[in-house]
């Protein structure tokens, strides 16, 4: 038919990479691993067509590594992982926070803790993305749960890296990262795409993390911004320091850039929540057995609603107090032993919280969830 | 010969090297001990990099953690201070997508061998262009004096305290047998060589390693009874090393035991970057 677009049956894991792709990513330094591969087999063919760049590393740190030097050379960047795998990243990505160098981290959630479950679901790593490397920092990560929104998740946690000046974390688990479904890959310029900031100052004049910007533009190397990049705590120029006011300031500005803007990073889906007395949060695969078990519970004359986060951080703690607010009780579903469920009970007070969790490598069903609404009911 | 042109040539002699043109202005003093040779090699470096005739912003200076890896801070190129172990997987990273840089890594034994070890050798077998300085001094200096992959078996330090047990790494043959196409071993001792070495390596296309042999007086010195830092770099850098020209007029006996100086290994290879640009090519069909 004439103007409708065309569709195209895509796995989770290649709408990922065609998104980062469609972000203008031109350099993924990665490492093959369970059930992340696809990302980067599709990008190793993809990338070259567009004058990219693909190299497969000899391990994960050295993936990140070579990741955040692309960056730093002018290129969007990515690279993409698994549990073993992201967990051997995290020195990488602390890095990246503190050097604040805009990079994209994919990760495919398995089955952990360890080896764990390699071709099995899970959302163990919600709370490492959060904390998973040493020190203190805020991290942006992005949970969609549909091979679409995997392509429009990516692109905008490449527009956040860039516009934040910070590592973004792509997580879906393997169910949605190995799923086929049917999606529409948007025209060029249907998407917003961000750039980051350049300099526009002369080069001796340029202070790579100038303290008069919340996100100070960031030169690529070799193009007459002569600068330094270290990883620790340095002033405004970029050279070490040991200021105690120096460090204090550094750190907290690197909270203060994420805090201050979380309404522009927050990324929330409402289902029937204006009335919702039996409220569901959830996120990532999971939400789609809880969007499914919401409906059902409606057609039931249950007053149910879902809050699904596709920004899990910063943690959308507003529009939890604000849903929650009118509700009885706040059910969240995940794939972990009880991770998210304790940040919901650091945001709620009143409701009743009631996580719902399983280990197993099978997806919670819509049934799961059911079976807790109608409880509270 | 006219007395004018010798008192040209007397005055060019004695025009000092100017090395204010590559160092940051306010970033010195250098954090380095006194007796530590890591300055010395920083001028020889400076004195190669201005013979290649790289301008200042083309040259990207990698380097990881430790004392040598704190020489990016002093100097004004485009630099980047990574993690321990990491500097060649960043530098990667930074040539592969922008090949047009001069990437010159900057990292230690320990840094290199042990921790980065598995870093080194993959980036030598790729061939990626870019030049590795390790600079060997057989100690962890940052944390005060540990062993580490190059110090000799039976050297004393902080965890080696009845002397090292383990067998020590040859930096060079590790390079070479990995795959780098260019390899080479200078002192903090033969500034000059180090200097000529340092430039070819520059000037290499491919994974150059130059690996610099260099003395701690404060860590290893000290644990291994040595009585000055002058004294340790003759004993190490002078008497331990010897060039491989006078190696081969040598009697064999007077070769065992030390390290070779100059270039062990050159060889053309298909360069990472170059190849990747041609696998772009093809893709296009060109």
């Amino acid at each position: 038919m004439a103007g409708e677009k065309k569709k195209r049956l895509m796995q989770g894991n290649e709408a990922c990479a065609e998104g980062a792709l469609y972000a203008g990513c031109r350099f993924y330094a990665g490492y093959p691993i369970t059930p992340s591969t696809e990302v980067a087999e599709v990008l190793s063919a993809r990338l070259p067509t567009v004058g990219g760049k693909f190299i497969q590393m000899e391990d994960e740190i050295a993936s990140i590594s070579a990741t955040i030097g692309g960056s730093l050379a002018g290129l969007k960047s990515m690279t993409a992982t698994s549990g073993p795998g992201f967990s051997l990243k995290q020195e990488g990505i602390g890095f990246a926070c503190m050097a604040e160098v805009p990079c994209v981290i994919v990760n495919v959630m398995r089955g952990g803790p360890s080896t764990g479950y390699p071709t099995g679901p899970s959302q163990s790593d919600v709370m490492q993305a959060k904390w998973g490397t040493h020190g203190d920092h805020p991290v942006i990560a992005v949970t969609p749960a549909y091979v679409q929104e995997i392509f429009s998740e990516t692109v905008r946690a490449f527009n956040l890296a860039e516009k934040y000046r910070t590592p973004v974390m792509v997580l879906y688990d393997e169910i949605v990262g190995h799923m086929r479904e049917a999606i529409t890959i948007p025209e060029a310029g249907e998407l917003e795409v961000v750039d980051r900031a350049k300099p526009e100052c002369p080069p001796e004049e340029y202070l790579p993390y100038d303290q008069r910007y919340e996100i100070p533009p960031l030169a690529p190397f070799g193009e007459g911004y002569r600068f330094h990049v270290t990883g620790l705590n340095h002033k405004d120029d970029g050279f070490p320091t040991n200021d105690p006011g120096m460090i204090e300031e550094g750190n907290k500005r690197l909270l203060r850039k994420i805090e201050n803007n979380k309404e522009d990073i927050w990324c929330n889906e409402d289902y029937y929540l204006d009335d919702a007395e039996v409220l569901v949060f959830s996120f990532g695969s999971t939400a789609r057995s809880a969007r499914f078990a919401v409906r059902k519970a409606r057609e039931k004359g249950i007053k149910a609603g879902l809050l699904r986060a596709l920004t899990l951080w910063p943690f959308p703690d507003k529009a939890l107090k604000d849903a929650a607010s009118r509700a009885r009780a706040v059910i969240v579903p995940e794939m972990n032993l009880g991770q998210i469920v304790e940040e919901v009970q650091r945001h709620v007070a009143g409701p009743a919280v009631e996580g719902i969790h399983r280990v197993d490598g099978e997806p919670i069903t819509p049934a799961q969830i059911i079976e807790v609404i109608e409880r509270y009911a | 010969m006219s007395a004018g042109a010798a008192t040209a040539k007397k005055q060019k002699i004695s025009v000092p090297f100017d090395y204010s043109k590559y160092l940051r202005a306010g970033k010195l003093p250098h954090i380095w001990c006194p007796g530590c040779g890591h300055g010395i090699v920083l001028k020889s470096l400076l004195r190669a990099i201005d013979k290649s005739g790289l301008e200042k912003d083309q040259i990207c200076m990698v380097s990881g953690i430790g004392c040598s890896s704190r020489t990016p801070g002093y100097v004004d190129f485009n630099t980047l201070h990574t993690l321990h172990g990491r500097a060649v997987s960043y530098a990667t990273g930074v040539k592969l997508a922008k090949p047009e840089l001069k990437v010159i890594v900057v990292t230690g034994d320990g840094d290199a061998l042990a921790i980065g070890g598995n870093h080194f050798i993959h980036t030598c077998r790729r061939n990626i262009d870019m030049t590795i300085l390790v600079y060997s001094n057989a100690i962890y200096g940052m944390t005060g004096g540990q062993f580490s992959p190059t110090t000799p078996q039976g050297s004393m330090s902080t965890t080696s305290r009845y002397g090292n047990i383990e067998p020590s790494f040859d930096c060079c043959e590790l390079a070479k047998a990995s795959g780098a196409s260019f390899v080479a071993r200078g002192t903090a001792y033969h500034t000059q060589e180090l200097e000529r070495i340092l430039l070819r390596s520059i000037q290499h296309k491919g994974t150059s390693v130059v690996e610099i042999i260099d003395s701690c007086p404060v860590y290893y010195g000290r644990q291994n009874k040595f009585k000055s830092a002058s004294q340790m770099m003759e004993m190490i850098e002078k008497d331990g090393t010897v060039s491989v020209k006078q190696a081969d007029r040598l009697p064999p006996e007077k070769v065992e035991g030390k390290l070779l100086r100059g270039i062990l290994h050159e060889a053309e290879r298909p360069e990472y970057c170059e190849e990747y640009q041609r696998l772009i090519d093809k893709v296009h069909g060109k």
